[in-house]
């Protein structure tokens, strides 16, 4: 469930557009008011206020923000405000860029999402990059880990509900032999996991789990530092169980030594409208601790305030 | 005793290609028993007398005119479907028929547009509740497999733009593919995978034509006839050259039923998009119009409707 709060009776969008301006001319900027606004409409409310601000005003809202905001807070409300396949588009390309890719942002996207959802990043990507997101993928990647990020990113999934039993069966009985030699990059594997659809893969996975009394997620061990065992260990998550692997990502971030806003931020923004409110209930099951008191520990000012607002406190 | 010309006109409609209904009926209806039986005598490749003297039909006769019988209706259905439902359904049968055919495979994949292509795909869910990759990767055992399960998932920038200096560098690294190809084969090399299953088809152009100037010699010269690779360059680079050339393989004597299928394939899927540039290639090729080989090869009703067919928005 969405942790969302969406009003009933809202302003209408040129309303929004014309408060959202006030906050943002004149003396300073009205962050609090701005997060108010925006921490409360719903990506298609957003997209309006976008859309009424150009018509009003002759003048992009997002790099009107951009100007008058920084830091976290910043990063936090630009992710926010654009489309959710827009912004996964962003996110992509930024995670191919860097120099140390995170590759967790990529499986997200192409594990978590409906194909169609996934489709819809890809046009995106089009838009901006005038190239394809496979492309990018498969030039800055290499080996292994190349195979598995170009099959999961390429792939348009069959998404309905039929699924063979007998296949789940033989091909949890084919990852279990892989996983036993170690042979973690074999073809079959990434066949599987690139090709198979969601359901069938999760009652593939059922399967691994009857058969071997482990879960597959716990069955990818080795070398911490490798990145391709790595990224299949996220991939398998994403699929079998994706609110717990968020949770995981959340626990990580708010745990480490400062902390990592970037994965803060992308899990809170990315999952507000969709399942944060599951997400946040396996948080407190596992850590005894509400996602929304850990934030406000972790976290201050304007950036903790839009989280929190995103986490559907109440107070805001 | 049947008149020879009649005997030779309806052994004609009965050889295929397509089966010529009016000739079939004419005669046919008004013989009498004699003429029947100096038909039968008259054409051992439909009848053939066996130890007791009785002439039966042909068990290899009665399979070739069942394929010719179809071969109206499998237009007419192939026609009537939806585009995307139509490669669906090709890409199937590609996979699992006997001898199996990679060739439509490739031209569903290479040879479509991304927005095509994925409309395919959709199909393809909708018609077999699997996705094509999964059915691919699950029936495509050898080499190319990662090749073609590449292809079917691409999803290519549709746009102009092009990179010059990756254009030229990929061209490179195509080249020292292709020149080792005795020591690994190029269809397992990663590069040359990932080169042609994500880059855009204005980018892989500017790389044939990067190619040439390098290597003196285009990228399909350099690669082996009749092998995969060569098929998916000239799919992405030169289509019209392509399906000229199937057009042609289709229409000639004495060829087999996977190639002679090709010729309904073909102008059914093409009718709607480029089949005038492919009838000017032809013509540029052959040096016969398209319209006067089939009338010359093929018959009957299905004759008239590939006809009609190519002289769409002629």
């Amino acid at each position: 469930m969405a942790t969302l709060v969406v009003h009933e009776q809202n302003p209408s969008p040129v309303e929004d557009a014309e408060i959202l301006r006030k906050a943002c001319k004149g003396w300073g900027t009205d962050e609090k008011t701005i997060i108010s606004v925006l921490g409360h409409r719903n990506a298609y409310q957003r997209k309006l206020i976008r859309q009424a601000y150009e018509e009003l005003f002759q003048e992009d809202f997002i790099k009107q923000l951009e100007s008058e905001l920084s830091g976290e807070f910043e990063k936090a409300v630009y992710r926010w405000i654009l489309d959710p396949a827009d912004r996964d588009a962003v996110l992509a390309n930024v995670a191919l860029k860097s120099t140390t890719p995170d590759f967790r942002l990529l499986i997200e996207i192409a594990c978590v999402h409906s194909p169609d959802e996934l489709l819809a990043v890809k046009r995106a990507y089009f838009s901006r990059y005038k190239r394809s997101l496979e492309e990018d993928v498969a030039s800055q990647t290499r080996g292994d880990l190349r195979k598995l990020l170009f099959a999961l990113t390429s792939t348009y999934k069959y998404d309905g509900k039929e699924i063979n039993k007998n296949l789940a069966a033989l091909e949890a009985q084919v990852l279990h032999e892989l996983i036993k030699e170690e042979a973690f990059s074999h073809e079959e594997v990434i066949r599987i996991l690139g090709t198979r659809s969601k359901a069938q893969l999760v009652a593939t996975f059922n399967c691994f789990k009857d058969q071997q009394n482990i879960s597959i997620t716990k069955s990818v061990v080795g070398d911490p530092d490798d990145a391709f065992l790595e990224a299949l260990r996220v991939a398998t998550r994403c699929i079998y169980a994706p609110q717990k692997y968020f949770a995981k990502v959340l626990r990580n971030a708010i745990n480490k030594l400062g902390t990592d806003e970037e994965a803060l931020t992308r899990v809170i923004v990315t999952r507000a409208e969709k399942d944060l409110k599951d997400i946040k209930q396996l948080y407190y099951k596992r850590t005894s601790v509400s996602l929304d008191h850990a934030v406000a520990n972790d976290t201050s000012g304007n950036y903790q305030a839009l989280l929190l607002t995103l986490l559907g406190s109440e107070d805001h | 005793m049947a008149l020879p010309e009649e005997v030779n006109a309806l052994s004609k409609s009965f050889s295929g290609f397509g089966v010529d209904e009016k000739t079939i009926i004419t005669i046919l209806g008004k013989w009498q028993p004699e003429e029947w039986k100096s038909f039968r005598k008259g054409c051992p490749f439909v009848f053939t007398e066996d130890d007791r003297l009785f002439e039966k039909w042909n068990d290899e006769h009665i399979d070739l005119l069942e394929r010719e019988f179809s071969r109206f209706k499998n237009a007419v259905m192939l026609w009537t479907m939806h585009p995307w439902e139509r490669d669906a359904r090709l890409a199937k049968e590609a996979l699992i028929k006997q001898n199996r055919s990679y060739n439509v495979l490739i031209e569903i994949a290479c040879t479509r547009s991304s927005e095509e292509l994925l409309g395919a795909r959709k199909a393809y869910h909708s018609v077999y509740d699997h996705s094509i990759e999964e059915d691919v990767a699950s029936h495509i055992q050898d080499s190319n497999r990662n090749l073609f399960v590449a292809l079917v998932s691409a999803y290519r920038y549709e746009g102009p733009k092009v990179n010059d200096e990756i254009t030229k560098s990929e061209a490179k690294i195509l080249s020292n593919a292709f020149k080792n190809a005795d020591k690994k084969n190029p269809v397992e090399d990663e590069e040359v995978v990932r080169i042609l299953s994500t880059r855009s088809k204005p980018h892989l152009q500017a790389i044939y034509k990067h190619y040439k100037e390098i290597c003196k010699q285009t990228l399909d010269e350099d690669l082996e006839d009749g092998s995969s690779l060569k098929a998916v360059v000239m799919c992405l680079c030169s289509p019209l050259a392509y399906f000229s050339k199937v057009l042609n393989d289709a229409l000639k004597s004495g060829v087999d039923e996977k190639t002679k299928v090709a010729l309904t394939r073909v102008v059914v899927t093409r009718a709607e998009s480029d089949m005038k540039e492919i009838k000017e290639e032809y013509n540029k090729e052959h040096g016969v119009f398209l319209s006067q080989k089939i009338k010359e090869t093929t018959q009957g009703n299905y004759k008239d409707f590939l006809l009609t067919l190519i002289e769409r928005g002629a």
